[in-house]
């Protein structure tokens, strides 16, 4: 019982991370319909300017808390640069063409990213030492002790914060709602006189800086990235946006926690080696008997 | 042009810059290097000014450009004059290159490592026609290909390592295996719209991988299988000194001994493999179930209503290419003598995808040209090692960029209700 407590709390937070990361596939898929395969290359490269930031405010002896918060948006600023330069670079000349041209474009960039940082920053793995210890202890006088780090906490804390501000976002504000405008149609957006590639860019940006977000939990959490990390983080995430139902936002919440957990309790109880099987097989299972995911719209084909 | 237009444009290329120095300062100018126990900062700033000082260059020239459009008109005229060359003189682009493919061997200036490169040319190529069936016929997007070419590869290891069995007899098992694991993968998945099929096969090349890694018992894990028989010219293997009681490849014909033989015999059997793969693509377009794939692909709902079942013509499709993607595998697998799960990561399913789409899905000339541009960048970036998947990616992105249809775009279904209008 206490293991399944600590699994659980595990699962909960690298679910977190994956989920931070779907969003961004979600709403990218939502508003073009194209799977921005270089997603999991920006995570990457927010994990990389997350940890730069770190050693070099390492140094300065500042107040932990305020070094949490300048690397965060110091991240975020950053990674989002990325995000929108990709998006110009490579998607854009290719709004209108036919379906498989972004996918590949995107492939393309995705293989660019990875090498490059490969090439800057050398393809070593990067540690890096723990910037939070201790934790909160349960069930202290049963035989295994389950251990909730201050880490986990401020992971899960601050994923429920960004939640927040992004579920506002898009619910509340104008932009949000040129943003859901566009999803349905697009052309009818731009009608009503809203600067369509200006709200696509923007979605990029804001996908670009929660995939950071979730880089920089990455570094905190592993403790260890390499220019690799982007590739299976990016499928996984892509994985539990589509369990979750593509296009929607709260699915892909929900997708990232699922696929977080099946991967940790995958991990505990089956077999450490086959995890990444788990999130897999799970997904091939889902999609026989939800073919949109949990929570996606149904398709309706017409002729 | 105008004094303002200038200013503009050097006021954009100025921006240029500063996104540029936000792209390349932290990344490229803050080198992370260990030393010792910890992390530290090497500054690389010369770098970092350098490539924000091209990106404003090349910003503002092409600003400066962008009021005459010249070089992106020029561009997109070549290659469609190209294409409607090659469009109407296919056959005899074929035959030519067909015709140099089998003289290539003999040409003066080839050598060694020019035959290495062919011969990964042809697998790519052969590849690309086999994953073509499934992508650009029948309209499925593949991303875990290499699953079936590393299922073809492993197979072949196996049965000829352990039964000793000859290629010709493993090749066909190792395509059998690969189709019937195309049939256990497309079976429950075929239902699902291009975009889930296309992450649901991207992981199913990834479980594959997996397996290959940890079951130990089987696929020796990470360390592969080595040791596997390498081909002989119909009972005759290519060796200084036969065993006893065996003839080998030179003594039979009486040649100087040489490696070479067995590298021209692999480039041929490579190109027969081929060959083979796009005869029977361009035979079965013409069948009943080629012209159900390529109406599928078109329009789903129209086959549903006209009686095509759809996951039974996709799942022939996949299976198909998988048989294909197999054979390549068996190939590759006894031309290394050596196989690991490294040789059958995601990028070698990028890259076929690349190339068929690249080469315009569908057109089976732009495989080949699409596998000779690719694979002939990655080998001219070979001494910089480091950049060449750079130049590769690259390449991708602008090759969609500037002709999202790829270099051959040949769409057309083979045939047209109302009769071809030529």
């Amino acid at each position: 019982m206490e293991y399944f407590i600590q699994q659980l709390v595990n699962g909960i937070t690298l679910g977190s991370i994956y989920g931070l990361i779907a969003i961004g596939y979600t709403m990218v898929y939502g508003i073009i319909g194209m799977i921005n395969f270089a997603h999991g290359d920006i995570f990457m490269i927010g994990a990389f300017v997350a940890l730069i930031s770190f050693i070099i405010f390492g140094l300065t002896g500042v107040a932990l808390p305020i070094i949490l918060l300048l690397v965060l948006l110091i991240a975020m600023l950053f990674t989002a640069c990325y995000g929108w330069t990709v998006e110009k670079l490579a998607y854009k000349p290719l709004r209108g063409s036919f379906r498989l041209a972004p996918l590949i474009s995107a492939l393309g960039m995705s293989i660019v990213l990875q090498n490059y940082v490969q090439v800057s920053q050398g393809a070593r793995v990067k540690p890096m030492q723990p910037l939070f210890s201790g934790g909160l202890e349960f069930f202290k006088n049963s035989e295994f002790i389950v251990t909730v780090s201050y880490l986990q906490i401020f992971i899960v804390v601050l994923t429920i914060i960004l939640m927040g501000i992004f579920t506002y976002l898009i619910t509340k504000t104008d932009l949000g709602r040129a943003q859901r405008a566009c999803e349905q149609d697009r052309t009818m957006t731009a009608l009503l006189g809203i600067n369509v590639d200006r709200t696509i860019s923007i979605t990029f940006i804001i996908g670009s800086s929660l995939a950071s977000v979730a880089g920089m939990m990455f570094v905190l959490y592993y403790g260890v990235i390499d220019f690799y990390i982007g590739f299976l983080a990016g499928i996984k995430a892509f994985t539990a946006a589509v369990l979750g139902g593509i296009g929607s936002l709260p699915g892909a919440m929900l997708g990232g926690l699922l696929i977080g957990l099946i991967e940790t309790f995958w991990a505990g109880y089956v077999s450490l080696e086959y995890k990444d099987v788990a999130a897999f097989s799970v997904l091939i299972v889902v999609l026989i008997f939800f073919p949109t995911g949990f929570l996606g719209k149904p398709d309706i084909e017409k002729v | 042009m105008e004094k303002r237009d200038i200013i503009q444009s050097f006021k954009d290329s100025l921006f240029t810059g500063l996104i540029a120095l936000a792209l390349f300062g932290p990344i490229v100018g803050l080198r992370t290097v260990s030393k010792g126990e910890g992390l530290f900062i090497t500054p690389q700033w010369g770098v970092v000014f350098l490539l924000v000082g091209l990106c404003i260059l090349g910003r503002f020239l092409i600003n400066l450009n962008s009021a005459r459009k010249t070089e992106i008109t020029f561009f997109s005229k070549f290659t469609s004059k190209f294409s409607a060359i090659t469009e109407d003189k296919a056959k005899h682009f074929a035959i030519t290159g067909i015709l140099f493919a089998v003289v290539f061997p003999f040409l003066p200036f080839t050598d060694r490592y020019f035959m290495d490169v062919a011969i990964m040319i042809l697998t790519y190529i052969m590849l690309g026609w086999g994953l073509n069936i499934v992508v650009g016929l029948a309209g499925l997007l593949d991303l875990g290909y290499v699953a079936f070419y590393a299922v073809g590869a492993y197979s072949y290891a196996l049965i000829a390592t352990t039964f000793g069995w000859s290629f010709w007899i493993c090749l066909p098992l190792a395509g059998i295996f690969a189709a019937f694991f195309g049939i256990l993968l497309g079976f429950p998945v075929l239902r699902l719209r291009g975009d889930y099929l296309a992450i649901v096969t991207l992981g199913f090349g990834e479980i594959i991988r997996i397996i290959l890694i940890n079951w130990y018992e089987v696929t020796n894990g990470p360390d592969g299988i080595t040791g596997i028989p390498r081909p002989s010219f119909f009972g005759l293997p290519f060796k200084r000194s036969p065993d006893e009681g065996e003839t080998s490849f030179h003594l039979f014909f009486n040649f100087e001994y040489s490696t070479m033989h067995r590298i021209i015999f692999l480039y041929y059997l490579i190109l027969v493999l081929a060959l083979i793969t796009n005869y029977f693509t361009l035979k079965i377009r013409k069948l009943p179930v080629g012209r159900a794939w390529e109406a599928l692909r078109e329009d789903e709902i129209a086959c549903k209503s006209l009686g095509v079942n759809p996951t039974n013509t996709k799942l022939t499709a996949f299976a198909i290419g998988a048989m294909f993607g197999g054979f390549a595998g068996s190939f590759f697998a006894t031309r290394q003598a050596f196989i690991s799960p490294e040789s059958f990561t995601f990028i070698e399913s990028a890259i076929i995808v690349a190339i068929v789409v690249l080469g315009g899905m569908g057109s089976q000339t732009g495989v080949v040209l699409a596998s000779i541009f690719l694979i002939g960048i990655t080998e001219m970036f070979r001494d910089l090692e480091q950049f060449r998947m750079i130049a590769f990616g690259g390449a991708m992105v602008l090759i969609m960029v500037f002709k999202p249809k790829g270099i051959l775009a040949n769409r057309k279904p083979t045939i047209l209700m109302h009769g071809d209008k030529k």
